[in-house]
């Protein structure tokens, strides 16, 4: 069975956050990049499900050349095979067009199940898995907290709003992991050494088949026209706790005449 | 740019709240636009939710209601929404950023090669097009973004909790029955609801969070008392989901649930980055935490440096007291 996992390579979660100069994106220069957090649940239960029933293990990311370290990374902790379609140098593209160049990729490419991140933190847009399986017209579950396999399927519980749904559905299907789904590994020594000697394929946009020109920049489907911190909120109002039935009423009181949510 | 199309999400016959707010947000939309507000909704035997949808000012409400759409599919769902889209033409679609909105609109919006306004904060319409601003990086900074004003439809997801819920100049509330051909490969074959009774975290009007201060799940029930008294959701950080002492379903923050809630109240909660990344934008927070330092400090409204132990069971007494 094969698997294809898409990886995007985003600022840590911990990183400051500074506007960059053209006041629509950020300032990258001392940014820490991480594979985003949910793509790493995705990438650990490929691995599982190789390690159990063999097939191959190919990470897929849409991005500059930055984005290779993170490949590097996946290799090392047991992904077999990388794709970077290359970015670099080319305006922003919006979920659709990173969509579009991801789906043009991964029809190429051995695939019975393919797994992303429930969302990638960052844009935090939470739109890649049902428009790739839309795209590649698969079947999906997302926000999976559990995967079950059948034969010729999958079993997956996904996580609503005060309920759990359990979706059933054939290969090959789009799976968008959830935190719970599993424990990812470290990369062992051996792998790290091993992703080394390991070639990283770098297509451009026109490989697999998207126009930059009709994606990117004035031409993505969302543009980001702004940037901005959030306002700041203001300072907190402390209350004195030496007597907590006091303060208790005193928060009581502050909530329902001044703030007015009680 | 016109007509304004709105997905209504329903629970066993029951519609969301979310959805009544994605509806009196699509009727501000529809009187910038001048068009008609349309409503779509799918499921079994649900032909009578249109009057309850007029209300809110919808003129069509479009019904897709079949057997094999009793529960939640994407493939079903998308499938509705995309026939009401190709009957009612509209200029702007609206489905709540809801986990089932979040998985029908961006299905939407690939099929239609559109792009897709996610999960946004505020919606204006400038010049025929829809611009919103939406939280990015863990809710660390705030972007405009607009919709291509050329596209055939524009899409956006408004976040639950966010916009307000009011009727309006009741609407004609038409019912027009939806005919399409559907085939569902993804088949959620049960819903196992949580115990009953429990509010969740993404839909609550107000939460109760406990952190790694509340020691061991033996303690839920002082903050439940309070849950009990504000009629709030039981929230959680990761620490107390990770430590076993609460399912993952109760998490709120980067990998748990992004939540709006008008009152938040955090207790024993340190307040890391990616706690705020999920209840950044809740309207009033109240911290509780012995630590003065403690960073949940710099985004609360009111705080108060304690033992939550005292000062939670003080505050269930205090909210008792109020509504005597
Ligand atoms: C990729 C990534 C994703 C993450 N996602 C999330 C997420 O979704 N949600 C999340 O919450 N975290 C998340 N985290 C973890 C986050 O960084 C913190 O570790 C976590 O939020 C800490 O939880 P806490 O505040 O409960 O615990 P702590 O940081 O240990 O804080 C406990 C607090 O309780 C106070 N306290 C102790 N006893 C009492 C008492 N008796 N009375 C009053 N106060 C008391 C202490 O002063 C302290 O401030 C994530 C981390 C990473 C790296
Ligand atoms: N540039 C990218 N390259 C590869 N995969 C991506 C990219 N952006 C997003 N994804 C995948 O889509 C998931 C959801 O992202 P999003 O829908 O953008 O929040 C991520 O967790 C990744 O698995």
């Amino acid at each position: 069975m094969n698997h294809v996992v898409c990886i995007a390579y985003v600022p840590d979660t911990e990183t400051k956050i500074k506007i960059g100069a053209d006041g629509r994106s950020i300032d990258e220069a001392d940014v820490k990049w991480i594979v985003s957090p949910y793509d790493e649940y995705a990438l650990e239960e490929a691995i599982k499900a190789r390690e159990a029933k063999g097939g191959t293990v190919t990470v897929v990311t849409y991005g500059p050349a930055r984005a290779d370290v993170g490949l590097r990374e996946c290799l090392a902790r047991g992904a077999d095979e990388a794709v970077r379609i290359a970015s670099d140098g080319l305006g922003e593209a919006d979920s659709l067009g990173v969509a579009q160049a991801l789906a043009g990729a991964i029809r190429a490419l051995p695939c019975d199940v393919l797994w992303l991140g429930n969302k990638g933190v960052g844009t935090d847009a939470q739109t890649m898995v049902p428009m790739l399986a839309e795209l590649l017209d698969l079947p999906h579950a997302n926000l999976v907290t559990k995967l079950e396999w059948t034969d010729g399927g999958v079993v997956a519980y996904r996580e609503i709003e005060g309920a759990r749904e359990v979706v059933e559905m054939p290969l090959p299907c789009v799976v968008g992991a959830q935190k719970g789904l599993n424990e990812p590994r470290y990369s062992s020594l051996k792998g790290i050494m091993a992703a080394k000697k390991k070639t990283i394929a770098v297509k451009k946009p026109a490989d697999v088949g998207v126009d930059p020109a009709a994606t990117t920049g004035e031409k993505a489907a969302v543009r980001w026209t702004k940037l901005e911190l959030p306002p700041a909120r203001q300072a907190v109002k402390l209350i004195p706790a030496d007597d907590p039935g006091k303060a208790a009423d005193e928060l009581v009181r502050l909530l329902r005449d001044e703030a007015k949510v009680l | 740019m016109s007509n304004v199309l709105v997905f209504i999400e329903q629970r066993d016959g029951k519609i969301r709240k979310a959805s009544f707010e994605a509806l009196t947000l699509g009727r501000e939309v529809a009187a910038k636009t001048g068009g008609a507000l349309g409503a779509v909704v799918a499921g079994s035997g649900i032909a009578g939710l249109a009057p309850e949808l007029a209300a809110y000012g919808a003129a069509k409400v479009f019904v897709a209601d079949k057997p094999e759409l009793a529960l939640y599919s994407c493939e079903g769902y998308t499938a509705a929404l995309d026939a009401a889209v190709t009957a009612f033409a509209p200029a702007v679609v609206l489905v709540p950023a809801t986990s089932m909105g979040k998985d029908v609109a961006p299905r939407l919006a690939a099929r239609r090669k559109v792009g897709l306004l996610s999960d946004v904060m505020s919606l204006e319409v400038e010049g025929g097009r829809l611009v919103a601003t939406r939280l990015v990086y863990s809710g660390k900074a705030r972007a405009t973004v607009t919709a291509d004003p050329g596209a055939s439809l524009q899409i956006a997801t408004p976040r639950p909790n966010v916009f307000p819920a009011s009727k309006g100049a009741a609407g004609a509330g038409e019912v027009v029955a939806l005919d399409f051909a559907v085939t569902i490969r993804a088949k959620v074959v049960k819903m196992d609801v949580a115990e009953t009774g429990e509010i969740d975290v993404a839909e609550a009007d107000k939460i109760v969070s406990g952190g790694r201060g509340i020691k061991g799940p033996e303690n839920w029930p002082v903050l439940k008392a309070l849950c009990h008294e504000l009629g709030a959701a039981l929230g959680a950080s990761r620490a107390a989901v990770d430590a076993g002492w609460i399912d993952h379903s109760h998490q709120v923050g980067q990998t748990g649930k992004v939540v709006s809630p008008t009152l938040y109240i955090a207790c024993g909660i340190s307040g890391a980055i990616q706690h705020m990344a999920g209840m950044g934008s809740s309207k009033v927070i109240v911290a509780i935490n012995k630590d003065a330092e403690a960073p949940i400090f710099k985004v609360a409204t009111y705080g108060i440096v304690g033992d939550m132990f005292q000062i939670v069971p003080a505050l269930t007494e205090a909210v008792k007291k109020s509504k005597a």
